[in-house]
């Protein structure tokens, strides 16, 4: 293992974080195979992915920062510069393009003052574009912190950015973001679903980033 | 058309609570993998065989056969491919979403009969939903003993692992996925060599198969090969999952039996065109698919068979819909930035080709396009896809930048006028 020096000071992650980590690692025959994870894990600790988030997760798979960096570039969700508290996603392809989505990106960039691909400067909001999120049976559709709400319009658009501006929730509910702003959906959901995002990365238990219900946390 | 619904019957039934293992076993879920499991592993590759289930991923592979290529070499994996991302495509995240266990115990039974003793799932990273639900039935599993070690008392092994992607279209490509999974870049793999069946996960014997078609699995062990080949024409046996978008009245994912027409399916199943405005044209499965027409089309029966001898193919099920207030030139640079934003880089004519092509089309959408451009767009396409035939032929690794290609054939044959309006009047004349 090469050892890196690195100009600013290490920080290190939290005793769960590595708890996480190496649970995460042991699912896999090879250790390399618990990269993508792993760098989900680093953003969730450190809210993006920092050189420091690299490093970790290069020891800990046995693998250079160098290989580590190559694998996180590939990928559109590691985020190497750091969002704001809540990533807008606005899909704007084929399906979502047809029934007006690029009225609903307008609708957001206007709303926000955030031009798509940039952070406002309070680090509140990010904005991108992105491909395909399947969700065209109701289209148009956004995601904020990957929480999808289906059957967006340029208005439902703006109300959205303004409720993140001054309610500023402590999570992202995916179902609570589709009844308070979203219209037709793809399909029946099912039961509303109380897991949250916590970050500008994906809501998914074994990386630690998902919130339970609202009364655990309180217990 | 009363069609027998196979892998969203529970969730219609039972919309409430489709997804929990309670509902799964009280509909007769897990049954199929008691059956399986007291059957030898090629008598069920045998079941799959006979049932004639070709993949609902995108190439429509026969399951069976791909089994049967399996290498003996051990270990062997079995891999899931919810990579789910074809521009239109939303039908394994319902699958995921609303039914993760029948997905599951599709994989178990697909386990068994390649002798995998390590599965994993891999879900793409924009579908949280679909990854809890999926890891939550991941765990319901392994406690009610479906999974773990000696399942159910057979001696079988099996451990699963949940695996979320990160944002790259290109790992939904078999290879590419294998990589991504392996801890790399999702770049796909030449083949031959890197064959999964031979050479895949870990160098290892590997079956990578669809959440749909693997949905299927526990109704063909269940009801047996012969019952699911009675169903819908031959070479397309079964039902599938439709997923229909844009200009229609009723989007949404329809479980159908194939062999109605394309007149049937957006006029019926999907409630005709708002406005009953004029259908214009349609992409009959998946951004990467030419498109179809109206006068050509609207009558042929939608098979694989019969889209592959028009000159498309139905791939992931994805069918979208576009009326005539739809600028045709916008809409295939859209589907030429989704590939070029998608490409992986690894081969020169897709790399280029698909950025020049997509600045070509920005170019004529914003009115600066000359009538050089129409040749030049043919010539891009024709070193990425030589003679630009159907099924492409390969100047590259794997078919994405093939399949950047699709639209293009439809706006220079079908939509030529428009194309050629673009570039006289200096503008787009939908604006």
């Amino acid at each position: 293992m090469v050892e890196i020096r690195s100009p600013s000071v290490r920080r290190g992650w939290s005793e769960s974080a590595r708890a996480r980590a190496s649970e995460i690692v042991g699912q896999y025959p090879e250790p390399r195979s618990a990269v993508m994870p792993l760098l989900y894990l680093a953003m969730a600790e450190e809210g993006y992915l920092t050189d420091n988030g690299m490093r970790e997760v290069a020891s800990l798979v046995g693998l250079t920062p160098a290989q580590v960096r190559a694998v996180a570039s590939f990928y559109t969700m590691y985020k190497r510069d750091d969002p704001g508290r809540y990533l807008i996603s606005c899909c704007t392809s084929i399906s979502c393009m047809l029934l007006g989505s690029d009225e609903v990106l307008r609708a957001i960039e206007d709303e926000s003052d955030v031009t798509a691909g940039e952070t406002d400067p309070e680090e509140l909001i990010s904005v991108e574009h992105v491909e395909c999120i399947g969700a065209c049976g109701g289209a148009p559709a956004v995601t904020v912190n990957y929480e999808l709400i289906e059957g967006m319009t340029a208005e439902s658009a703006r109300e959205l950015v303004r409720w993140l501006r001054t309610a500023r929730p402590e999570a992202i509910v995916g179902a609570e973001c589709q009844e308070l702003f979203g219209g037709r959906r793809s399909f029946d959901w099912g039961p509303f679903d109380r897991d949250s995002a916590l970050g500008p990365y994906p809501a998914f238990g074994p990386l630690g980033t998902v919130s339970g219900p609202a009364e655990d946390q309180d217990g | 058309m009363s069609a027998p619904s196979i892998v969203t019957d529970r969730m219609t039934r039972h919309p409430s609570d489709s997804h929990t293992l309670e509902r799964y076993l009280e509909t007769g879920g897990y049954q199929a993998l008691a059956k399986a499991l007291e059957m030898a592993p090629d008598e069920v590759t045998g079941e799959v065989k006979a049932a004639n289930l070709r993949g609902r991923g995108g190439a429509g592979f026969p399951c069976g056969l791909k089994w049967s290529f399996l290498a003996p070499s051990k270990p062997a994996y079995v891999v899931v491919n919810g990579d789910e991302s074809e521009p239109g495509t939303f039908k394994d995240r319902q699958l995921m979403e609303r039914d993760p266990h029948q997905m599951l115990e599709g994989t178990i039974i697909t386990s068994y009969a390649n002798g995998a003793n390590h599965a994993f799932i891999y879900i793409r990273g924009e579908y949280p939903r679909s990854a809890r639900r999926v890891q939550q039935a991941v765990e319901d599993a392994y406690a009610a003993g479906y999974l773990g070690s000696d399942i159910l008392g057979s001696g079988f092994d099996l451990e699963v692992t949940v695996h979320l992607g990160a944002g790259a279209y290109i790992c939904g490509e078999e290879t590419g996925l294998l990589n991504s999974l392996e801890g790399r870049r999702g770049e796909p793999r030449l083949k031959p060599p890197y064959y999964p069946a031979a050479k895949g996960l870990y160098m290892q014997p590997t079956i990578v198969n669809n959440v749909e078609t693997l949905a299927n699995v526990p109704w063909i062990i269940e009801n047996g090969g012969e019952a699911f080949a009675a169903i819908g024409p031959d070479g397309s046996r079964g039902t599938r999952l439709f997923s229909i978008s844009g200009h229609v009245r009723r989007p949404g994912n329809y479980e159908l039996v194939m062999g109605l027409t394309w007149r049937e399916l957006i006029y019926e199943v999907a409630g005709g065109i708002p406005g009953d405005r004029a259908l214009k044209c349609w992409i009959p499965g998946g951004a990467s698919a030419p498109w179809f027409v109206p006068d050509d089309h609207l009558d042929l029966p939608v098979t694989l068979d019969d889209t592959a001898k028009a000159g498309s193919m139905l791939g992931s099920g994805a069918v979208v819909i576009m009326d005539e207030t739809t600028c045709t030139v916008r809409a295939t640079e859209r589907l030429v930035r989704f590939f070029a934003h998608e490409s992986c880089g690894q081969c020169t004519p897709c790399r280029e080709g698909c950025s020049w092509l997509e600045r070509i089309l920005r170019r004529i959408e914003e009115g600066a396009g000359r009538e050089v451009d129409v040749d030049m767009l043919l010539d891009i396409s024709d070193n990425i896809s030589p003679g630009l035939a159907w099924p492409p032929r390969m100047t590259t690794i794997c078919p994405l930048g093939p399949s950047a290609v699709s639209p293009i054939l439809a706006i220079t044959s079908y939509f030529k006028d428009e194309l050629m309006a673009h570039i006289h009047q200096g503008g787009c004349p939908f604006d």
